[in-house]
Order: structure tokens, then sequence, then C-alpha cells
């Protein structure tokens, strides 16, 4: 009896995970009234305010997308879950079905779409550099010989290396265990120039004791199209979600979250992060495309 | 699953397979950068043992002198600090509130302040352990150290350590093994280690499972090379008779 109740049971398992990874995530959310959405903890994109709440731009993009997605369908109700994912864990938890859509801050580049797909860009960031205002660093060739942080598990690093290389420079590279770590290294005096994403960057300096200290200067260093990552050979969902995209983008309700993330002030600490809309973003919105980051070029 | 070994042989910048697998010309390949990585972590951890041996040794010691309220206070004090704090909050205490405090501390790498830190935590262990191995020989011992004349320098360091140390060797393994799994946490304070690379590289290369299962074969090369040095000296140093051998009893 305890026989056939595991074969049964392994049976269900197979049977469940086969038709998670059969590739029809519509279907899934249609039969299920739900949707797994991915979701970082503390980035500039998206972040939590605890006890399960997560907002941000892409967060609250994704749930734009979701009640498209809902139209769609044709459902009365669809929940969302909230899944936290990590830099190392989002592109495993999309390929294994966990996750159905995961609007972080995920750089869509050629090594990943051979693991998953990626939907529209939706934002372009820009790796630059942030120092102490007074410090007298205006761009990277100041940064001869000086300390520069950045965050490990990043591609910010390998933009350091590339730029080492090219111009010539010697630093002495040191990273922080995370962004906030990386910041406080910066702020301590314990590195000359902290080199991350702008969005980032930004963020950071907003929340920190005294804004007023820190700017971030010089030449923008490398260009990372952002975009909500998915399975990979689902047409009919991709479709559906850069659809949805498109219409946002359309009339004007991603701009307005734009503004609402960026440009006015945010909880939890009701601070202005301030990061005007780029023109590699604009760029981006009024030609909607899915190119890796290797298409781009930094002018 | 399909396996990419290919990707330690590829340099860091262009993710070009390398030929032979090692970069030239000042090019790094990932797998000069995983050999690298190891030689910090076994730096880390082999001065961090030395720190912890002669701190822990001392600090032991101490804890076990008859008459002496305050040294064994002071040393019962070492270890509440060093054992009752988590690891990773000492190393960030060193590297960020303590030089808060004392601003030339900024100056000193973090290298050097994760070997202290680990040295320490290490200490108030090894310290326990060394304090546990003298209170279990026979009060006998200490006494037959002073009726032959000697000084509590001398009875301590001819009777009591030799035979304490035989009795404490096994835990002494496991704690010599220890520090190479928790020098991992010197990756929080920028030492270019094997966690530091696992995570990095991870990231830059998207092929995890090769890149951490080749770190988890470095760290455990390494404790067992520690593993199988103690275990050396454990059977050099054992005195036939006192110390239980093979399970046939004590003394």
């Amino acid at each position: 009896m305890k026989k056939h109740l595991l074969a049964f049971a392994v049976a269900a398992v197979a049977a469940g995970s086969a038709f998670a990874q059969a590739g029809d995530t519509l279907a899934k959310i249609k039969s299920s009234g739900s949707i797994t959405l991915g979701v970082r903890e503390s980035s500039g994109l998206g972040y939590t305010l605890g006890n399960g709440k997560y907002v941000g731009f892409h967060t609250e993009m994704a749930e734009n997308v979701v009640s498209d997605l809902q139209k769609q369908l044709g459902l009365a109700k669809l929940d969302i879950k909230y899944q936290p994912v990590t830099s190392q864990n989002r592109v495993p938890l999309v390929q294994n079905g966990t996750v159905d859509l995961e609007c972080g801050s995920t750089t869509n580049n050629q090594s990943r779409q051979k693991d998953a797909a990626f939907a529209f860009t939706t934002y372009v960031e820009e790796v630059r550099i942030a120092v102490k205002a007074n410090s007298g660093i205006t761009g990277i060739k100041d940064l001869n010989g000086k300390t520069l942080v950045t965050t490990t598990g990043t591609t910010s690093v390998q933009t350091l290396r590339k730029n080492k290389r090219a111009d010539g420079l010697t630093f002495k590279e040191v990273m922080g265990k995370d962004h906030a770590d990386s910041f406080l290294m910066l702020e301590s005096g314990r590195a000359d120039a902290f080199v991350m994403d702008g969005s980032i960057l930004a963020a950071n300096i907003s929340k920190s004791k005294a804004p007023a200290d820190y700017k971030v200067v010089g030449e923008v260093l490398s260009v990372e199209p952002i975009a909500c990552m998915l399975r990979k050979d689902d047409a009919a969902f991709k479709k559906a979600v850069d659809d949805s995209i498109v219409r946002q983008i359309k009339d004007g309700s991603l701009e307005k979250l734009y503004d609402k993330w960026f440009m006015q002030p945010i909880p939890p600490n009701n601070v202005k992060v301030g990061l005007p809309l780029s023109a590699a973003t604009k760029d981006a919105w009024a030609n909607p495309n899915d190119k890796p980051m290797e298409a781009y070029e930094v002018k | 699953m399909n396996w990419d070994w290919q990707v330690f042989c590829e340099d860091t910048i262009e993710r070009q397979v390398v030929q032979g697998c090692f970069g030239k010309n000042g090019d790094v390949t990932y797998l000069d950068w995983l050999l690298s990585a190891w030689g910090w972590t076994i730096s880390v951890s082999l001065c961090a043992l030395v720190i912890a041996l002669v701190v822990g040794s001392i600090v032991g010691t101490l804890r076990t002198l008859p008459d002496r309220p305050w040294t064994v206070r002071l040393g019962n004090a070492w270890v509440e600090l060093f054992r009752n704090i988590p690891l990773l909050v000492q190393i960030f205490l060193w590297y960020h509130v303590v030089p808060a405090i004392f601003p030339a501390l900024k100056q000193v790498p973090g290298f050097l302040l994760v070997v202290l830190a680990l040295g320490f935590f290490t200490s108030a262990r090894i310290a326990e352990q060394l304090r546990a191995g003298i209170l279990a020989l026979p009060r006998g011992q200490r006494y037959a150290g002073m009726a032959l004349g000697f000084t509590t320098f001398q009875y301590y360091r001819y009777v009591l350590l030799p035979m304490a140390y035989r009795i404490i060797i096994p835990p002494l393994t496991s704690e010599s093994m220890n520090i190479f799994k928790n020098s991992s946490v010197a990756f929080a304070v920028s030492v270019a280690e094997l966690t530091l690379f696992a995570m990095q590289a991870q990231e830059e290369t998207s092929r995890g499972i090769e890149v951490y299962l080749a770190v988890t074969a470095l760290y455990m090369i390494s404790a067992f090379v520690i593993n199988r040095i103690m275990a050396f000296i454990e059977k050099r140093s054992r005195i036939p008779g006192f110390i239980a051998a093979g399970g046939s009893g004590g003394h």
C-alpha cells in the first residue's frame, strides 16, 4: 500500500515538473489563478519595505504587466506571489519554474540568454563612478594609483578590469560584500571611488548621512540593458509581457512610474533618488527591443 | 546536466579560451585566479592558526593558574568576548568600527585584520579546550610537580602542558580544519579568497555549478591536508599506556 502511495507521489511530482517545464506559462497562470513574480529585496529598481511588501520601479511595472495578463486571460482574479530572488539564484529559479517572471535588476546579456529569455528592455543602466565631492576626481583618468571599490558578484568588476587594461591605469581594487558595504568603504575613506550602476550609486548617496558630500562623476563606463527575465521558449508568454510593456510605454505610464520612483521622494525614508531619465533609457523605450548588452556600445 | 569545465581556461577579460589554461603576458585566466584565491585562503588560515595556537595556549593556561583569581577572570573574559560574538560581526568590528575609534588602523590591510579576527576567535575556542585538557589531568600530577620543587612555570612546562596537549589533539584537529572553512568570511573585507572568487566568477561566467564544485574541492583538500598532518602528530606524540589508543581504555 505504501509502495503504491510512493509510486503515485513520484508520478505526481514527475507530472508536475513536466507540466512546469512544458513552457506554457499562460496556461499555468490561467489554471492556477496565480503568478509568481521574482523581486529583489534591495536594488535600485526594486526593494522591500518589510512585511512581505515589495515596491520599486520595476516591481510596480511588473504588477502592471500582471494586470494586463489578467485582462488578456479574462480572469476575474489573479494572485501575485512575490518570491525574493538574489543574483545567485534568479536564473535557476526562472529555469525550474519557481518564478514565472523576474523583474529585478537583471542585465540582459548573451551568456544569460542561453539559460533564459528576456522581455523588452525597460531600463538602461549606466556604470558610473561615485566619489567624495571634495576628492578632485573628475573621471577615470584621475583614478591612477587610487583605491576603487565595487561590489562582489556584479558585472562592474569586469567593467573595471576592461578599463584598467584599455587605459593602462594602475589602481587598487577592493570588493564590498554588498552595495551598502561598498558605500561604507567610500564613506569611511577605505576607498577613493565606488564604481557601480548609476541607479545604485544615486540611491546610496540619497540615503547617506550627508548626500551633498558625494557626487557621481566622469564618463559612462559601460551600458547594460535591464529587462524582466522569463522562461526560454515560451513565445506566447513573452509576447504577452512585451505587449504590456509597449502599452505602458505608449500611454506614458512607464514614464510616470519612472518619475514616481526616481524623481519624487520614495519610502521608506522619503528621500529623492534624483536620477533623471537617461538618453539611453529613452532610446530603449522609443525602439522597444530585447537586444543583449553586447549589442550596446559605450558612447 | 552539461558540464563546461573549459570555463576555467577562459581569460577574465574577453572570455576566450586560452591555450594551456594559464594566462600569459599579464593575462589572467579563471584558473590563475582560482589558484591565487586558494593561496589567499591558505595564507589567511595558516596565519590565523598560528595566532590562535599561541594566544589560545597562553589564555588557556592562564585560566587554570592556582591562586590567581584576576588572571583567571581576565582569561575568562577573553574567551567569553571572542566566542559570544559571531565571526562575521567580529570581522566587521575590526574593519569598520575599530578604525573609526583609532584612525591609524585605517591603513591596516584587510588581510591583517581578518587574520587577527579569525585568530582571536579561534584562540578563545582553543583556550577553552586547553583548559579542559589541563583540568582533566589528575590533581596528583600538579602536586607531584610541586613536590619535585618545580616552580609554577616549570611544572606547567614539564608536567601539565605536555600531557594536556596530547589529550586535546582531537578537538585541536577539528579546530585547525575549522579555521580553513571559517576563513571564507574574509571575502567580506575584500580579501580575494575562494568564496569571493566563487561569487564573482559565477556571476561573470554564469557557470556557478562548476565554479562552486571547484571551490568546494579546494576547501576540502586544504582541510583534509591539515587533518592528515594532525593525525600524524597525534600518532607520533602518543605515550603508550597513557592516552587512549585504539579504544583499549585510558590510564
